[in-house]
């Protein structure tokens, strides 16, 4: 079907008046330009921040009115979110990728999809803010510790975060499979869920893996489920229910508070660090998913 | 045998989890936000017509926070729009080449990107622009719809992209054959048939933009600014009130309000996204 607007006669060739075409390399070009500008922007503000011989930096303790800069207990806390986050999704994660696999379950199957499309349209504030009503007071009423602000608090909102891109990520790739070994398997007599659980999940570990890392990126790069959620105290503790503050948590934190440019610098450490982080990951991620013949996740 | 029963059971047990636990959440909005509903959670005090063309100020409704949302969103958009778009298209149509695979890398690379790092790169770029050319450079709508529009950038690209991968090649040979230009058959053929594609990937910009908080809050969103005063100057936003009501609630009415824009908020990404994901469903048969 072609408009109905017929194209002016095309005076010469292909290198005639081709504007529109001879646009599109100089867009292409200006949106590389702006990736290596964020970058470059940010690492010129962190770089001398990390060989600046400040000692405080990699310091568990942060006490600005005493000079001391210390983010060590901020990427802790981070790093447990992230990683103890996807450990609890991807379970959940592959359990309901593998309902949907179910031929007996199509209905569901459905439902599920589009809730997961739902849920990836929700706000994370609007999680936040529910969860600051409801689980928060739950916990503090069944285990009787602190307030109820805790790292656990956003390490149960995060998993139903990163959970829609994790399962999107999984469904696209094993419902082809599905599609290609269920005829023969179930030919052989065995059932729907020893077809899932011995021939699809085997064969689908590296898209395991990348959903994974992406829940594990999502998971260490969210902002506002942590700062509203996890109690934001700059301490290094190993139990879940104390009130601590990610690296994110910690810009915002910082920036929203008028202080002075000895905090900032931290600030760039931390936003290296999670810059670093995404990257790693994105690349990892690529690799895994091209080098698996699996379509790459969308973004 | 007995494993692949405990699978099943699992299977069952975690999509009845994760149904309870959603419906809950999102339940719980729908409850304490319906309430609120109706003019006065707009509006406040004022009078609905007054406000609505700025006659006259509105102290405790959320329509002021509305219209900034809608401002900063629509300015991102038309920030990213022809870069975005253009990026997908030149993405999809050149030859393979080490450009083409250096661009792709960075557009994942910036779609992986945290949100709050948008906010900290416009936050260095103000701390730039001191250091250097405006002394008394600030936070303001229009930072904070740059930086949100680098954040979109990416969905607009690979929406785009895919959706004019998904048309079968005899298209554009056929207008080649024809003797179209490149530009004749983007703008008669291809672009024309993979349309509901890219407005998908628009719907999809425009919801995640509305709804990111991290990037607004260091880039120029505060709880009270009345309605947008300009391109420089500060301005109020749906995400940042119900995150700042949430925890600095004076009283009943103000806690009202934050579950009221909360659920407005809610209507309006999930609205979008749906439908994103419906015209995207059907041109490409991909999820999000």
């Amino acid at each position: 079907m072609i408009a109905d607007k017929r194209p002016p006669l095309n005076r010469g060739n292909v290198t005639g008046s081709d504007r529109l075409a001879a646009l599109l390399p100089w867009l292409a070009g200006g949106v590389f330009g702006t990736i290596v500008a964020v970058f470059l922007l940010l690492g010129y503000f962190a770089l001398p921040v990390l060989f600046d011989g400040n000692i405080t930096l990699f310091s568990p303790i942060w006490r600005p009115e005493q000079g001391q800069y210390g983010i060590m207990a901020m990427v802790m806390a981070s790093v447990m979110l992230a990683i103890l986050a996807s450990l609890i999704a991807l379970p959940l994660a592959v359990g309901i990728c593998g309902l949907c696999l179910f031929p007996q379950y199509r209905r569901i199957a459905a439902l599920l999809r589009a809730l997961m499309r739902l849920m990836a349209g929700v706000p994370t504030v609007v999680y936040g803010i529910a969860a600051v009503f409801l689980l928060v007071p739950w916990l503090r009423d069944t285990l009787h510790y602190g307030s109820g602000f805790c790292l656990l608090a956003a390490i149960l909102m995060v998993v139903i975060l990163i959970l829609p891109v994790m399962i999107m990520l999984l469904d696209s790739h094993c419902r082809v499979l599905m599609q290609q070994l269920y005829p023969t398997a179930s030919a052989l007599g065995m059932t729907s869920s020893q077809i899932i659980l011995h021939l699809i999940l085997p064969s689908s570990r590296p898209v395991l893996a990348a959903s994974t890392l992406l829940g594990l990126s999502r998971a260490i790069g969210d902002t506002l489920l942590p700062l509203m959620l996890a109690g934001n105290a700059p301490q290094l503790s190993a139990n879940l229910l104390d009130s601590m503050r990610t690296l994110t948590a910690h810009i915002a934190l910082v920036l929203a508070t008028d202080s002075h440019s000895a905090e900032y610098n931290s600030l760039f450490a931390a936003g290296l660090l999670l810059l670093s982080v995404s990257t790693v990951t994105t690349i990892l991620i690529r690799t895994i998913t091209t080098r698996s013949g699996a379509r790459s996740p969308q973004s | 045998m007995i494993s692949s029963r405990l699978f099943h059971l699992w299977c069952l047990f975690s999509a009845l989890l994760l149904l309870s636990v959603v419906g809950l959440l999102l339940g719980f909005i729908v409850v304490k936000g319906y309430p609120a509903m109706g003019v006065t959670l707009y509006f406040g005090q004022t009078a609905p017509l007054d406000g609505l063309l700025g006659l006259a100020p509105i102290w405790d409704g959320i329509w002021p926070a509305c219209v900034g949302t809608l401002s900063v969103v629509s300015l991102a958009l038309l920030l990213a729009l022809f870069p975005g778009i253009g990026c997908g298209i030149w993405l999809a149509q050149s030859a393979p080449s080490r450009c083409r695979e250096l661009l792709t890398l960075a557009v994942d690379i910036l779609a992986g990107f945290p949100s709050i790092l948008m906010g900290l790169f416009g936050f260095t770029l103000i701390l730039l622009l001191r250091q250097y050319l405006l002394p008394n450079a600030n936070t303001s709508l229009l930072l904070s719809a740059t930086c949100l529009a680098l954040l979109i950038l990416p969905y607009l690209a690979v929406t785009t992209r895919t959706a004019l991968l998904a048309l079968p090649p005899s298209l554009m040979i056929t207008a080649q054959a024809l003797g179209m230009s490149r530009s004749q058959t983007l703008g008669y053929v291809l672009l024309p048939q993979a349309i509901r594609g890219i407005s998908g990937g628009i719907m999809l910009a425009f919801g995640r933009a509305a709804e990111d908080t991290a990037v607004i809050m260091l880039t120029g969103a505060v709880a009270n600014a009345g309605l947008p005063g300009g391109l420089f100057e500060r301005y109020e936003a749906l995400p940042f009130t119900i995150f700042y009501y949430s925890a600095q609630y004076q009283s009943e009415d103000e806690l009202q309000l934050a579950f009221g824009a909360a659920l407005t908020l809610l209507f309006i990404t999930a609205g979008l996204f749906s439908l994103a994901s419906a015209l995207l469903h059907r041109t490409t048969g991909n999820t999000l």
